[in-house]
């Protein structure tokens, strides 16, 4: 069968998972919302001081991502549970890497929407200010998101098939997730201290070396974990 | 490898085990081209997960089995592409439309979209295409899990209880399609409760208990029973 095909399952898949979400509307108005909620309590925990606030910016800002991108990838899989169609997608005859790589995209799409709320919302709240301009620092959010993304939905697809998923996918993914959260908040730490060429650079060759080797163990170990 | 002219199901020892239990014990058999084959049994005697192995949705523990001559496990995409498995639960998107929810079925099976709007005339549900699934009652989804299975154009059929939620014009729909893969040489494994219900279409019924297979009447060929001690370890 041609790439060409699978190709457009792998689109047919994201297609399906973004028109679910978007007609449903829950599942993004309450992942946004728990993301800027986390942020405003990190706010409130930390108090006015403005010097405090920049330096926890980073941090509180990934750890956001993180606590509502769970959320986001429980529920790509509870689409398909809702219905029992998870068998069914299962019985196509296609190979299961075009599964992932569909829930992989459609969850990419997702978590970077709600960045785009979240972001925003850090920046005002913690008063971050970048001394080198926010392309590079909106480069290392998207390799720290992709890591994420890929550990993620990984993750998500094997807690998928345990009744306690919503307590197990936390509990498998947020220590593999270690290296991806670190380098991603040092490195973006870095960049908005204007120090791009040195801790920077050193994070985030770490950050994308990590993506590829989560990324690619995630492609192939996705046929084992998906199978019953 | 395609083999033509060999049966359209080969079952040798199959057996699947779910912890300790053994869900299916050493279940042997053979389905010719268009022959359709009822199976029967009580509750928890294996009779869907028998579908489910042969559909490739359940690793088989022991034994083999071949589809057209495709292994169940090693050229597992390949039986995919010839089977059509209706299972209990209809397996649909709830907040996709008819339309779409086969839309998504067509790109994934890799068949041409051209061929919804007649599969939904053919099925009853060309009025409510354009409904989101969540409106639908449990026969309209049935009836649109059996447009699914279509699209596919599968020649070994694996209907688990089909006849369920449908009346009577539904229940000639999942007839008539079951006549139509016999028609072009393929099978069908019907699960059923009562044997009564698919006797205008079966050629044989297995009876099923306890994961081996007690009893096949109406033999059209030779059928091996393996004694239930016989469990592969």
């Amino acid at each position: 069968m041609p790439l060409s095909h699978d190709l457009r399952r792998v689109r047919a898949i994201i297609w399906k998972d973004l028109t679910t979400e978007r007609r449903s509307k829950a599942g993004f108005n309450a992942v946004a919302f728990l993301g800027v909620l986390i942020l405003l309590l990190f706010g409130f925990a930390l108090g006015p001081d403005a010097e405090a606030l920049r330096e926890a910016a980073t941090g509180a800002l990934w750890l956001a991502i993180l606590f509502s991108g769970v959320l986001a990838f429980n529920r790509s899989y509870q689409l398909e549970l809702d219905g029992a169609a998870l068998e069914p997608l299962l019985l196509y005859p296609a190979p299961r890497w075009t599964i992932f790589a569909g829930k992989f995209a459609a969850n990419l799409l997702f978590v970077l929407l709600v960045e785009v709320i979240v972001v925003p919302v850090a920046i005002i709240l913690f008063q971050v200010k970048s001394l080198v301009g926010w392309a590079p620092a909106m480069g290392v959010m998207l390799l720290g998101t992709i890591g994420f993304v890929a550990l993620g939905t990984f993750y998500a697809s094997m807690a998928s098939r345990s009744r306690a998923r919503e307590v197990l996918l936390p509990l498998l993914l947020f220590p593999m997730l270690v290296p991806v959260l670190l380098a991603s908040a040092e490195a973006t730490s870095s960049l908005l201290a204007g120090n791009p060429m040195q801790d920077a650079g050193a994070w985030v060759k770490l950050l994308a070396t990590f993506d590829v080797i989560f990324v690619v163990a995630s492609f192939f170990a996705f046929d084992h974990v998906i199978e019953v | 490898m395609s083999n033509f002219g060999s049966p359209t199901l080969k079952l040798r020892g199959l057996a699947r085990r779910f912890g300790t239990r053994w869900a299916l014990r050493g279940i042997t058999m053979d389905v010719e081209p268009g022959e359709v084959v009822g199976i029967v049994g009580h509750n928890g005697s294996g009779k869907s997960t028998l579908l489910r192995v042969i559909s490739t949705a359940l690793r088989a523990s022991a034994g083999e089995g071949w589809v057209f001559g495709h292994h169940l496990q090693r050229e597992a995409v390949e039986v995919r592409r010839h089977i059509g498995f209706l299972a209990h639960a209809p397996g649909l998107y709830d907040d996709l439309t008819a339309t779409e929810n086969l839309i998504f079925a067509a790109r994934m099976l890799g068949v041409s979209e051209s061929t919804i709007p007649p599969t939904l005339e053919r099925v009853g549900l060309g009025h409510a295409r354009d409904e989101r699934v969540r409106g639908f009652s449990a026969g309209m989804q049935r009836r649109l899990a059996l447009a699914r299975l279509i699209m596919g154009r599968p020649r070994l059929l694996l209907l688990d209880e089909p006849y369920n939620n449908f009346d009577p014009q539904g229940i000639e729909l999942v007839n008539d399609v079951i006549q139509g893969v016999r028609s072009d040489g393929g099978s069908a494994l019907v699960v059923l409760h009562d044997r009564r219900q698919g006797e205008r279409v079966l050629d044989r019924i297995i009876e099923l208990g306890r994961g081996v297979v007690l009893d096949a009447t109406n033999e059209a060929k030779p059928l091996t029973l393996v004694p239930a001690t016989a469990v592969p370890s």
